[in-house]
């Protein structure tokens, strides 16, 4: 976090890019959608309570897509249930992301042959920004996937590109 | 507390021809094999009398037997002609502490077996899975629609041995 390392030049004055301020305030409030789906929803669970304490990445849940920023899909995405997260995917508002949490949601899991009722991945219906291996991730894990994804923001452009 | 030998015999006086037999040479426990368009009358029966008393349906499951012919189906797979597939119901006593196992068989083809929803109430989701999986239909069962797959799944029942998956669901790709 060297964003605002040494760079008071007087009192009250920080010198900064637009970019990385914008980035900065998205990356440290990335509040997640409410909801959890398998096994791998026990472990996104104990990443938010106190010992492993989500929120000091800012990541809160939220109870309305309306109102999230990311999007962690936890556990087996069934073929029922694909057509209800690709619907809450597109109520929330942009920027969005979406962490793909465990085997199940990455590409099937144990699923993957005899699965009937099983989506092969979520990235079929919406897609992923970061991937997180593991059945299920352990809360480190699933940390490690939000540092990624905080990398990845930190790394974005409001600029229009020129060509 | 009656022995499954004692049920049959009080079943066979009083249903006759709708108890088929009593099943005693298999591993797991003895059951009793009834047509399938009586079974809710003989469960009315096991539910109130007196000195039965089975009072708890502890499981309803619907089983394919997988015993009809293979035959070669129009895209080089395989498919099963003729057979049966199977109801099967555990039920417990908890008066007498009791428990025993029944059993309906249907044709494959259209499987009909009339529902015990209104004996116990718990039998509803019961049947409304093994209808899901195998296919079967439960007549007289008050809201017999899909439970665990989607409502517009048109693929056939899952569970049946010879069910093929299909490549596409509203749009998604099912297979790996």
């Amino acid at each position: 976090m060297g964003l605002l390392d040494k760079q008071f030049a007087t009192d009250s004055i920080v010198v900064t890019k637009v970019d990385d301020l914008l980035n900065w305030a998205r990356l440290s409030s990335l509040w997640q959608m409410g909801f959890g789906l398998a096994c791998c929803a026990i472990e996104m669970m104990a990443t938010s309570a106190s010992h492993y304490d989500f929120d000091r990445f800012g990541v809160i849940p939220r109870p309305s897509p309306r109102q999230s920023d990311v999007i962690i899909i936890s556990g087996t995405v069934t073929l029922k249930m694909a057509l209800r997260i690709k619907r809450l995917y597109e109520q929330m508002p942009d920027p969005k992301y979406v962490i793909s949490m465990g085997s199940c949601s990455n590409c099937g899991g144990p699923y993957w042959e005899h699965g009937y009722h099983v989506l092969k991945g979520v990235d079929r219906v919406i897609p992923v920004d970061v991937y997180v291996p593991g059945c299920p991730p352990r809360p480190e894990a699933l940390l490690e996937g939000l540092l990624k994804l905080q990398e990845k923001i930190r790394n974005e452009s409001l600029v229009k590109k020129s060509a | 507390m009656k022995t499954i030998e004692e049920i049959f015999n009080l079943l066979k006086e009083k249903f006759g021809d709708a108890i088929i037999e009593l099943v005693s040479n298999r591993p797991v426990e003895s059951f009793i094999v009834i047509a399938p368009l009586e079974i809710d009358k003989v469960c009315l029966f096991l539910r109130d009398n007196e000195e039965l008393s089975f009072d708890n349906l502890m499981i309803l499951s619907g089983v394919d037997d997988a015993n009809g012919k293979n035959v070669p189906d129009e895209d080089g797979g395989t498919k099963i002609e003729g057979g049966t597939v199977s109801v099967y119901y555990h039920l417990e006593s908890t008066k007498f502490r009791n428990k025993i196992a029944l059993k309906v068989s249907a044709l494959r083809e259209n499987p009909e077996v009339n529902s015990v929803e209104s004996v116990w109430r718990h039998a509803d989701w019961h049947e409304r899975e093994a209808y899901d999986m195998i296919g079967i239909k439960f007549l007289n069962h008050p809201d017999l629609r899909r439970i665990l797959m989607p409502y517009d799944w048109e693929a056939g029942y899952p569970l049946r041995k010879d069910y093929k998956n299909p490549e596409f669901y509203q749009g998604m790709k099912v297979p790996y």
